[in-house]
């Protein structure tokens, strides 16, 4: 059996549901922190087999709806300065900013280049000496660890041409800030796995022992959800909550060591603004004074100004659990995949995007 | 020729254009028809129902794993008028050139264009040149065209699918897409994955002698993919489709380098594959034909068309789950994490 086989082998996740079911006896709410989880959760068909008193909702783990408005405004005011090339993950391409978005300024001439690591940006750098290559820093702790590595290449070939615009967010800081949002109904937390193989299961034990709430790390194949969700229903309905990793083959308790001390040498904490949370103290990062020179925000003199979400744009309360996207009324009238106003119906990720893909 | 390059003047229309013809062109597309190199090209007709198609090919990179942006463009349009049930007998080609590009590679894709209209049994009858100024476009665009004629009183469109047919596709998916993706902006992996690049007019043939009255739909599930071409036929049709993930055949390779980069194989582009929407009581028949020959080696029944769900197509996860199957909407665009 391929390895990823075994973890979508139908007997075990029917078996796995059934446990599921058998336990869920009252109404449950269990929030999927990531993105990729809520993907996974549509594609693979999982809500259809659990049952109607247990909700599955999704949270602020999709990187690219999480990244505030007036971040990506920066990236449209970067990508129009001369003799700049942006360099971008692919699926930040189409997120609307405010009157544009990365894919249409592309369309306009400026010079926007998709890339699919961090070294391909750096390559670019060293490709075009005599242009700024800006990396758009987005992503959580999984994505980071390489972007510090990038500036230390960068820090260490003298590359006077390569910089980060850092708009890193972290996710204990939003499970916590999360917890003292009015409205916000949530019995456990999947916590997720990519992330987690990068902080490791320590980096919750503050927010377990303060909360006691049901947190349990997954994968993203159906039956690493489906245990997780399975644990996550056993401590709801006896009342044990517990923090436990059902992602053993990939992550620690420790996590990763090397990757956690780049991030640290070219990171330090910062305050930052995310979509639907607002801002929240030291959940973000920013990049040390030592590699200031890898910096966009100062190299550039960028000063985001705050920007406002899209009048009637739900994104923020569907990212925290307080709305469904077919609660917004946007949804599927004005925004829709092909025309989408919101971030979390552009992303590939997205809330929105994965009801009206897989679920209408 | 005195040339190593493509220079604005072999678009000129003067000599340098008439040896690029003379010397690249007629040889390669070698046939009484051309040769003649009158305004239009006369060709023998037939009464009744002819086919007609157009396509522009502007792929990047122009050579992958595979094939090249030659016999991508012959036979793209072979297989376009195949699935109306035609018989594809004459192509257009008409080239865009960027100046400065080497002629060696473009003797290399006139080579590769000739030899898939050989393996097709299609002749190149016509054809343009056209050379612009270097920027003006990417290296090489090839548009095609080309004529067909349907025999009898065949009638093959996507509306035609009802509920109790069978959905076949006629090997793995993706495999173009893939090989693409990964040649383009310098990806790396090292995986086994190769274009599907193929004229499947043969294989339609054979088909519809199998069951000429049981094949209701016939498409080439080229950009958008599987699910794309499946949603179509929901909407032309009005009727329901559902597929079966644990039948959906992807190479290891390309449902590996899917999985890395975030890529649903079912919207990846295909160019020697078929989607056959069959009466029941032919698919055995049809499923037999498509896998004696090399082109249709890995068919299979891939769902049935159900009076369930009009105008959507609906799959059966591989863990018994139930999920919608869209549209693509834009291209698909790797992930972050």
């Amino acid at each position: 059996m391929e390895h990823t086989e075994q973890y979508r082998d139908g007997k075990l996740c029917a078996s796995l549901a059934g446990q599921i079911t058998s336990m869920c006896t009252e109404d449950m709410r269990i929030m999927e922190v990531c993105g990729t989880h809520t993907v996974s959760i549509f594609r693979h068909g999982i809500r259809t087999l659990l049952p109607r008193s247990l909700s599955l909702i999704s949270g602020p783990g999709c990187p690219v709806c999480v990244t505030d408005q007036a971040e990506l405004d920066a990236f449209i005011e970067i990508a129009n300065m001369p003799d700049t090339i942006l360099a971008t993950f692919g699926d930040l391409m189409r997120v609307p900013a405010t009157g544009s978005s990365l894919e249409k300024e592309k369309a306009r001439g400026k010079d926007i280049r998709m890339v699919y690591s961090t070294m391909d940006a750096l390559a670019l750098a060293r490709a075009n000496p005599d242009r700024q290559v800006v990396f758009a820093g987005v992503g959580f702790e999984t994505t980071a660890p390489t972007i510090a590595a990038s500036i230390l290449a960068a820090h260490a070939e003298n590359l006077s041409n390569y910089s980060v615009y850092c708009a890193h967010k972290l996710v204990p800081p939003a499970l916590e800030a999360l917890m003292g949002l009015s409205g916000v109904e949530i019995h456990g937390f999947l916590l997720p796995g990519h992330v987690s193989v990068i902080i490791g299961g320590q980096a919750y034990a503050s927010f377990f022992e303060k909360h006691r709430i049901p947190c349990v790390i997954a994968g993203f194949e159906p039956a690493d959800m489906l245990m997780g969700i399975q644990e996550l229903t056993e401590m709801i309905s006896s009342n044990t909550p517990g923090l436990e990793n059902a992602y053993g083959r990939a992550v620690s308790w420790q996590g990763n060591p090397r990757a956690q001390k780049v991030m640290d040498r070219v990171f330090k904490t910062a305050n930052a603004r995310w979509r639907g949370l607002g801002e929240i103290a030291k959940s973000g990062l920013s990049i040390r004074e030592e590699f200031a020179a890898f910096d966009a925000a100062r190299r550039f003199s960028i000063d985001p100004r705050p920007a406002a979400a899209p009048a009637g744009c739900a994104c923020g309360e569907v990212l925290t659990g307080r709305c469904l996207p077919p609660d917004c009324r946007l949804y599927g009238t004005a925004c829709t995949p092909a025309d989408p106003l919101g971030p979390c119906m552009v992303s590939s990720e997205g809330t929105c995007a994965a009801y009206w893909k897989y679920n209408r | 020729m005195k040339n190593d390059t493509i220079v604005l003047d072999h678009g000129s229309g003067g000599l340098l254009s008439h040896e690029l013809t003379e010397k690249i062109m007629l040889p390669a597309f070698d046939n009484d028809v051309l040769s003649r190199l009158d305004d239009s090209a006369v060709i023998e007709s037939q009464k009744g129902r002819m086919a007609f198609s157009t396509d522009s090919f502007v792929v990047d990179p122009l050579f992958f794993p595979g094939g090249n942006i030659g016999d991508l463009a012959v036979n793209g349009t072979v297989n376009d008028i195949a699935m109306s049930g035609a018989v594809p007998l004459y192509l257009s080609a008409g080239l865009i050139i960027e100046e400065g590009f080497a002629i060696r590679d473009l003797e290399a894709i006139i080579a590769s264009m000739a030899a898939a209209a050989r393996q097709a049994g299609v002749s190149i009858v016509a054809g343009d040149t056209k050379v612009v100024p270097r920027g003006a476009a990417d290296k090489l665009f090839i548009n095609t065209s080309g004529v067909g004629w349907i025999v009898g009183d065949l009638e093959i469109n996507a509306a035609n699918a009802r509920a109790g047919d069978c959905v076949l596709l006629s090997g793995t998916m993706a495999d173009h897409g893939m090989t693409i993706l990964n040649q383009r902006e310098g990806l790396t992996f090292d995986a086994d994955v190769k274009s599907d690049s193929a004229a499947l007019n043969g294989l339609v043939a054979r088909m519809l002698s199998a069951a000429p009255d049981g094949i209701r739909v016939l498409r080439d599930p080229t950009r958008g993919g599987v699910a794309t071409v499946l949603n179509e036929i929901a909407l032309a049709s009005g009727a329901g489709i559902q597929i079966n993930e644990s039948s959906l055949p992807v190479r290891k390779s390309v449902s590996g380098l899917c999985e890395l980069l975030g890529i649903d194989p079912l919207y990846a582009a295909n160019e020697g594959k078929l989607i056959a929407i069959v009466d029941r009581a032919c698919a055995d028949a049809v499923l037999a034909v498509l896998r004696q020959d090399p082109l249709g080696a890995d068919a299979c029944i891939i769902g049935q068309v159900t009076a369930d769900h009009p105008g959507r197509v609906v799959m059966e996860t591989a863990i018994g789950g139930r999920r919608i199957v869209d549209m693509l909407i834009g291209g698909q665009l790797p992930r972050i994490c």
